[in-house]
C-alpha cells in the first residue's frame, strides 16, 4: 500500500487539533506548553509533506527554522514558568488570577 | 528521477548578501550584543550609561535608515523588501524605541525598591526592536515568522523582568497565548506554502491570480494567517491577553508593547494582506471588516467599565486596533488605505506612549500598593491631579484628547484619513460603526480628565511623596507631547511621506 501525501496532511491536521484542544482544556501550564510544542511539530510535518509535493527544499528548510525557534521558546518559556513556580509552588493556570476585570 | 532527489543534486542557490539593505537591523543587532556584553562584564554600569549606549545604537540605526532612505529594492532573493512601508515603519519604530529607552532609564519605581527592572532590559529592548524592523521589512513568510519570534521572545522576557508577581503572571499569559498564536500563524504559512509552492510574498501574489492553484488550501491558509496576525495586534475575539499583560507588566514595557508591536504588526499585516493576498480581497475583506467592527465596539465598551488606567489604556489600544483594521480592509483596493494606516500608526504610537508616561509619573507619587499588582494606576490616584501636578495633568489632557480624536491634535487627523480611505473603498457602513465607537470612547477618555481636573484629592495631601527627580521621563514626556501637538498642527508633511508607502514592493 502506498501512503499518499494526503494521509500525512491529515495526520498533521489531527495532531494540530489535539494540540489546540490540549491548550484549551488542560490547566497545567507545563502541559499547555507541551501542547503548543505539539502544534509546532504538527506544522513541521505539513511543511515536509508540502516540500515533497512541491518538489522544493523550502519546506524542509522552514522545518529546521521552526525547530530552532521552538527550542528558543522552550528556554524562555520554562524560565518564566520556573520563576512563577518558585513564588507560589503551583503551575496551574487557574492560580494565575491576580489580573482580571 | 524523484523531484526532491533532483533538487538535492543541484547546488543550493545562495542569495546575494546585500549588507546595505539590512544595515539598520545589523546596527541594532550589534548594539544589542555589545550591551549584553557590557551588562555581563561590567555589572556596576549605571542605568545612565546603559541608556546612553542604547540611544547610541538607536541613533546609528536611524542614521543608516536615512542613508537607505531612497533605496527601493527587493534584497536577499525577495526575502527582504525595501519600500515605503519599510522605511516609514523603521523611522517610527526607532523613535518609539528611543522614547521607551528614556522610560526604562527612569526606572519602574524609585531607586532602591526591589521591583526596579534589571539592566538586561536594555539589550532586550534592542533585540525586540530588531525583530520589529525586520518584521516590517519581511517579504517572505519565513522571515515574517523569524522576525515575529525575535520580537515576541524578547517581549516575553521584558514583560516579566521585575520580581513582582503581577509582572511574572503577565509574562506567563503573554508567553502561552503568544506561542499559541504563533503556531496558528505557522500553520497558515504551511498551508499557503502548500497551495502556492512558495513562501515568497511576490510569488504568492502571482499564484493567487492563478486559477489552477488549490483554492481551498490557500483560503484555509489565509484564514489561519489572519488568526495569527489578529492575535498579535490584539483584535477581538483574540484580545483576551491584552488587558492582563498591559496591567501586569512594568509601565515602560507596557508602553513599548502597546506602541511598537502595533506598528510592526500592522506593517506586516498590510504587506501580507493588502500586498501579497490583494487578489483574494473578496474572500478576506468580510472577515477583517467583521473583526474590525467587533474590535472597535468591544474595546470601547469594555474600556468604559475599567477603574484602572493601565487596563483602560489596554482596552483603548484594542479599539484603536479596530480603527486600524478599517484601514487594512480598505488598503487592498484603495492605496490611500496603506498610507492612512501608516500615518495612524505614527500618531497612535506617540499618543499611547505619552499616556503611559503620565501613568509612570503618577505611579511614583505614592508608596507602592500593598497588593501584588504594586503599581499605582487606579483612577483614584488621579483625583485632583491638576491641582497637585499641573504639568502632568496638562499632558494627560493632551494625550487623552488626542486619543479621543479632538481636532487640533494628531489623533483627529489619523482617524480622518483612515475613515476617508474606508469611504473611498466603499466601506461606509464600517466607517459609521467606527464613528459610533469613537463617540463611546470619548466617554472614558474624558472621564479621566474629569477625575484629574474636577474632583478633590482623596486623603491627606501631605502624605504624598515627591516623585523624585525624573529627568529622563520629563524629556520623554515633553517629546511625546510636542509630537502629538505638532503632528496635529501640520499633518500634511507626514501624510505625504506616508503616501510613498502606498506602493508595496511585495
Amino acid at each position: 500500500m502506498r501512503v499518499g501525501p494526503g494521509a500525512y496532511l491529515l495526520l498533521s491536521a489531527i495532531l494540530f487539533a489535539i494540540g489546540v484542544a490540549g491548550v484549551l482544556i488542560r490547566r497545567n501550564a507545563i502541559v499547555v506548553f507541551m501542547c503548543i510544542e505539539l502544534m509546532l511539530n504538527a506544522v513541521n510535518l505539513s511543511f515536509i509533506t508540502f516540500a515533497k509535493t512541491n518538489g522544493s527544499l523550502d519546506g524542509q528548510v522552514l522545518a529546521f527554522f521552526v525547530m530552532v525557534v521552538a527550542a528558543a521558546e522552550v528556554v524562555v518559556g520554562l524560565g518564566i514558568l520556573v520563576a512563577i513556580f518558585r513564588k507560589r509552588s503551583s503551575t496551574s493556570v487557574d492560580d494565575v488570577n491576580l489580573l482580571k476585570g | 528521477m524523484h523531484p526532491l532527489a533532483q533538487a538535492t543534486t543541484q547546488p543550493l542557490p545562495l542569495p546575494e548578501v546585500d549588507w546595505r539593505a539590512i544595515a539598520p537591523e545589523l546596527a541594532l543587532a550589534v548594539a544589542g550584543v555589545v550591551l549584553l556584553l557590557v551588562v555581563a562584564f561590567w555589572p556596576r554600569a549605571g542605568r545612565g550609561v546603559l541608556a546612553g549606549l542604547t540611544l547610541a545604537g538607536l541613533a546609528a540605526a536611524a542614521a543608516l535608515t536615512v542613508w537607505n532612505w531612497d533605496l527601493e529594492r527587493v534584497a536577499f532573493e525577495g526575502a527582504v523588501s525595501l519600500d515605503g512601508i519599510t522605511r516609514y515603519a523603521r523611522a517610527v519604530l526607532l523613535a518609539v524605541g528611543a522614547l521607551a529607552t528614556l522610560m526604562v532609564a527612569q526606572g519602574d519605581s524609585r531607586e532602591g525598591e526591589p521591583d526596579d527592572s534589571p539592566p538586561e532590559v536594555f539589550p532586550l529592548l534592542l533585540f525586540a526592536l530588531l525583530g520589529m524592523v525586520l518584521l516590517a521589512a519581511a517579504s517572505d513568510l519565513l522571515v515574517v515568522f523569524i522576525a515575529l519570534e525575535i520580537l515576541s521572545l524578547s517581549l516575553y522576557v521584558m514583560a516579566g523582568e521585575t520580581r513582582r508577581l503581577a509582572a511574572q503572571e503577565a509574562a506567563m499569559k503573554y508567553f502561552l497565548l503568544g506561542a499559541f498564536s504563533s503556531a496558528f500563524l505557522l500553520y497558515g504559512i504551511a498551508l499557503c506554502y502548500g497551495a502556492t509552492g512558495s513562501t515568497n510574498l511576490l510569488e504568492i501574489a502571482d499564484a493567487t491570480g492563478d486559477p489552477t492553484a488549490d483554492g481551498t488550501l490557500l483560503l484555509a491558509g489565509v484564514g489561519l494567517l489572519a488568526v495569527g496576525f489578529l492575535f498579535k495586534v490584539s483584535a477581538v475575539p483574540f484580545h483576551m491577553w491584552t488587558p492582563d499583560v498591559y496591567q501586569g507588566t512594568p509601565t515602560p514595557v507596557a508602553a513599548f508593547m502597546a506602541a511598537a508591536t502595533k506598528v510592526a504588526g500592522f506593517a506586516v499585516f498590510l504587506r501580507v494582506f493588502a500586498g501579497a493576498l490583494g487578489g483574494l480581497v473578496v474572500s478576506w475583506r468580510p472577515v477583517i471588516a467583521g473583526a474590525a467592527v467587533l474590535t472597535m465596539l468591544v474595546g470601547a465598551a469594555l474600556a468604559v467599565v475599567q477603574t484602572d488606567l493601565k487596563r483602560m489604556l489596554a482596552y483603548s489600544s484594542i479599539s484603536h486596533a479596530g480603527y486600524l483594521l478599517v484601514g487594512v480592509a480598505a488598503a487592498a483596493t484603495v492605496p490611500a488605505g496603506v498610507s492612512a494606516s501608516m500615518f495612524y500608526l505614527l500618531t497612535y504610537a506617540f499618543m499611547v506612549m505619552g499616556a503611559f508616561m503620565v501613568v509612570q509619573y503618577v505611579s511614583r507619587l505614592g508608596p507602592p500598593d500593598d497588593d501584588a499588582i504594586g503599581e499605582r494606576s487606579s483612577l483614584e490616584d488621579y483625583r485632583g491631579l491638576a491641582r497637585r501636578h499641573p504639568w502632568a495633568a496638562g499632558l494627560l489632557a493632551v494625550f487623552m484628547l488626542a486619543l479621543t480624536g479632538i481636532p487640533p491634535l494628531s489623533g483627529f487627523w489619523a482617524k480622518y484619513y483612515v475613515f476617508l480611505a474606508g469611504i473611498e473603498a466603499g466601506l461606509t457602513w464600517l466607517v459609521v460603526v467606527a464613528v459610533i465607537s469613537s463617540v463611546i470612547s470619548a466617554f472614558f477618555y474624558l472621564r479621566v480628565l474629569v477625575v484629574a481636573y474636577l474632583q478633590e484629592p482623596v486623603g491627606d495631601p501631605g502624605a504624598e511623596t515627591a516623585p523624585g527627580r525624573t529627568p529622563a521621563l520629563g524629556v520623554a514626556l515633553g517629546l511625546a507631547g510636542l509630537l502629538t501637538v505638532a503632528i496635529g498642527l501640520a499633518p500634511e508633511a507626514l501624510i505625504a511621506a506616508a503616501r510613498s508607502a502606498e506602493r508595496i514592493l511585495g
